[in-house]
């Protein structure tokens, strides 16, 4: 393990250990990216369906039969399998997009290469988490094709549903089983990938890379690596019970005298809450999981475009560091309607209230960093400035639901749903885009089109506006989530704002082939690009274009000075000092 | 099992394996497998302490928690671990950059008093289920049952830890250091997760 570690390995053989089982972080990176892909075109579909089946309940979808007899008899979707849906495209998004994209993915390829590193620590553990991912995903994938069909109890899995078995509904067997075992196996890749994160980011930097001087997505994926750390060691043993629940008759969280389905269950004495409690524990950092990298990803981009130092680096990373502390105080603000004492409702609401302020002054430190810049418009930078503008819209209604009197109305509402897909789904998914649009060309030495990114960016802005943002007003309107159908009186008037978020939404999914085409296209077709083509600072940027197998041809980089130096004097008149650059003649 | 079969290192037994690669602090040379074990513990410390609580609160005021007393038998099993934790301590101190070969034996025993553990781990559950307490039985019983194999399969893993460690020190070529001490750390943290359950345990159960 540790010979691995510090020796470069040899340059493997054959397609296999080159492609497919490797243990190169960049290979990893690139795979854990691949698998992010699949899972995001998987989950976007199944919103599809939701939506399209939220706007015209009763139309048939052509095909949909085929995969599911019972839950979609006909094509027309049951509200069971309405649930089913709704299960599998949370869990998906979340788990292996939201967490796999920006913080295995990105991390995995990158992390390294700004540290100054030949690899990961342990490169074998690495594989192993990506493949262990992978068979995550495919277990859970496989729960679509059992005869009952998915789990159908929301991505929070609540107990006792979640617990109980086949008497809670038709995805409350094997396909709940499945879904248990599925997140189990990720917790135990996301551990393995944690400690590689940590252990490269401690031991492995390369020489004057101090921690002040690392980039500030390494910090951001640092900090994350300690989050999962924590959140997912707690979230595998819930898991465990679960399954113990589900299959060996313990009663961790059934509790006595419960029936479902005209028939007493025989458990006694479990805890409800208690699952919320540990999966809450692991559920809001899970949040800054998903976000945290946007964050680093963001900070480490905006000032190559803006051609200007961040502003206070040292507070960005404290802020980080504040957050990742806080968000493990705050879970129960996910509680307040689960029964919980008021005054526990009061204790979790003033650190929720607490931890807008570090995520506040993190956002006014990037649009300080772009006020008066010469920003350079182009893609990534693009979304860069799209990940504020959706952040800020999703975190401000954060303030709203933090306060358990309003979240008590709020709480069962779409409010909720456009919250959290504004703050913590699009602003992740912008941070990844303005990623993949950015380092692109480090990964596949060619450039991505500007244009069809620039068309991609547009039409994937409003079109995210146009769907969430109606989503707040029908919350306020008191238009519940979770239902399969709006069948209400008073819902009824609220249908054809259903249907204008179903086509935005279509819309807005079908702007995605855009990217779609420019990533492939621009993989095999694409002009060559430089080693830096953005003038950024970064080590990532002072190898070539892709990397070589050891990163940086065998000799470390030696680092002089942080990632910030933008509009400084540099080199033949740039206006920016790479970190492992000598240190200019000065001006005569 | 000989050692003429493997080829012998490619860098120099003299050299520290890392020589050629500048890091960035001016201290003592970073081990990447120990901070591994250290962030290891941490998180295992986390998943337990999330079972603890989970405990507590299932424990609070349940009509149906079925106090029981522990097989006696966990009491040898402890000296047991305890005593391989002793050995492994002595094994690593005669065990130096120059010569593996005074630590061995020691290094067998502490493998054999670990399986000896096991062993009696799996002893206590028979105990236990003669006496009519399975897993779905009580949550007392069943949060024993949990802890007790989740500790186990952690052993299994420093198990193997050992016997890794130990296939390099058969081998020609540096003694593995690192990894040795990496992989003693984590046994010791496991002899301590132990002595933290049974107290919990005896507390609870």
């Amino acid at each position: 393990m540790h010979e691995a570690a510090v020796h470069p390995h040899a340059p493997p053989q054959g397609f296999l250990r080159t492609h497919v089982f490797s243990v190169d972080h960049k290979v990893i990176g690139k795979q854990y990216l691949d698998l992010a892909l699949v899972a995001v075109c998987t989950g976007m579909v199944l919103s599809w369906l939701m939506r399209l089946h939220l706007a015209w309940p009763t139309a048939a979808i052509p095909g949909l039969d085929k995969l599911s007899p019972n839950g979609a008899a006909g094509g027309v979707i049951t509200p069971e399998y309405y649930l089913s849906l709704m299960t599998m495209h949370g869990t998906i998004m979340v788990f292996f997009v939201l967490t796999t994209a920006p913080f295995a993915g990105f991390g995995n390829y990158f992390l390294p290469l700004q540290v100054g590193a030949e690899d990961m620590a342990f490169p074998r553990i690495n594989m192993t988490s990506f493949w262990v991912t992978l068979v995550a995903f495919l277990v859970l994938i496989s729960s679509f094709f059992v005869a009952d069909g998915p789990a159908l109890s929301g991505w929070t899995a609540y107990a006792p549903l979640s617990a109980v078995g086949k008497d809670a509904g038709p995805g409350q067997g094997l396909g709940q089983t499945l879904w248990a075992i599925s997140i189990a196996i990720f917790c135990v890749a996301q551990l393995l990938g944690a400690l590689n994160f940590i252990a490269t980011t401690l031991d492995l930097r390369t020489k004057g890379m101090s921690l002040a001087r690392m980039p500030f997505s390494t910090w951001a994926w640092f900090i994350t690596a300690v989050i999962g750390l924590i959140a997912f060691a707690v979230l595998m043993p819930a898991c465990i019970l679960l399954i113990l629940d589900r299959v060996a008759g313990t009663s961790f969280f059934i509790p006595s005298g419960l029936v479902i389905s005209d028939r007493l269950q025989p458990h006694s004495g479990g805890s409800p809450l208690l699952w919320q409690h540990l999966f809450w524990f692991f559920g809001h950092p899970e949040v800054y999981i998903a976000i945290l990298p946007g964050f680093g990803i963001i900070s480490h981009i905006l000032p190559v475009f803006a051609r200007k130092p961040l502003l206070g680096p040292r507070a960005m990373i404290g802020c980080l560091i504040a957050i990742a502390f806080l968000s493990y105080t705050v879970w129960g603000h996910h509680m307040f309607l689960s029964g919980m004492n008021p005054f526990s409702a009061t204790l979790f609401s003033v650190p929720t209230l607490i931890i807008t302020i570090p995520a506040t002054i993190v956002t006014l430190l990037w649009i300080g960093t772009i006020y008066g810049a010469k920003l350079r418009f182009t893609t990534p930078a693009l979304f860069c400035l799209g990940f504020v503008s959706v952040f800020v819209s999703g975190g401000i209604s954060g303030f709203f639901l933090a306060q358990p009197s309003i979240d008590t109305y709020l709480h069962g509402t779409y409010f909720v749903v456009g919250h959290f897909h504004f703050v913590m789904g699009v602003a992740a998914m912008f941070g990844i885009f303005a990623g993949t649009y950015f380092w692109f060309p480090k990964m596949f030495g060619r450039m991505m089109n500007e244009t069809l990114g620039k068309w991609h960016f547009w039409l994937t802005f409003i079109g995210v506006y146009c769907v969430f943002m109606p989503m707040h007003y029908l919350g306020l309107a008191g238009n519940v989530r979770r239902y399969s159908a709006f069948t209400d009186d008073y819902l009824k008037p609220l249908i054809p704002l259903h249907r204008f978020i179903t086509i935005a939404a279509l819309f807005t999914g079908a702007a995605q082939l855009i990217f779609l085409f420019n990533l492939i296209r621009s993989r095999f077709r694409g002009p060559k690009a430089p080693d830096n083509p953005w003038e950024a600072t970064t080590l990532e940027w002072a190898t070539t274009s892709p990397p070589p197998f050891d990163n940086f041809g065998g000799k470390p980089p030696v680092v002089q000075r942080g990632p910030n130096e933008y509009g400084v004097a540099g080199a033949g008149g740039a206006d920016y000092l790479m970190q492992a650059a000598p240190e200019p003649a000065p001006a005569r | 099992m000989t050692t003429v079969a493997s080829p012998p290192r490619s860098p120099p037994p003299h050299l520290p394996p890392s020589a050629h690669r500048p890091t960035a602090t001016g201290g003592p040379e970073p081990k990447p497998a120990e901070t591994g074990v250290w962030v290891a513990i941490a998180t295992i410390s986390m998943s337990f302490a999330a079972l603890t609580s989970a405990m507590v609160v299932r424990a609070s005021g349940a009509p149906d928690w079925q106090h029981f007393r522990l097989p006696p038998i966990l009491y040898v099993n402890t000296l047991v671990l305890i005593a391989s934790s002793l050995t492994l301590a002595s094994a690593r101190r005669r065990i130096t950059p120059a010569s593996a070969l005074d630590g061995l034996p020691r290094l067998y025993v502490t493998l054999g008093l670990g399986l000896l553990f096991v062993t009696g781990q799996v002893l206590a559950w028979r105990q236990l289920a003669t006496q009519g307490l399975f897993l779905a039985t009580s949550p007392s019983s069943a949060f024993f049952y949990v802890f007790t194999a989740l500790h186990g399969l952690h052993v299994l893993g420093g198990l193997a830890g050992l016997l890794y460690v130990l296939r390099r020190l058969r081998r020609v070529g540096p003694v593995p250091m690192t990894a040795l001490g990496a992989a003693t750390l984590y046994w010791h943290f496991m002899d301590v997760l132990w002595l933290y359950l049974l107290v919990i345990l005896i507390i609870r159960v």
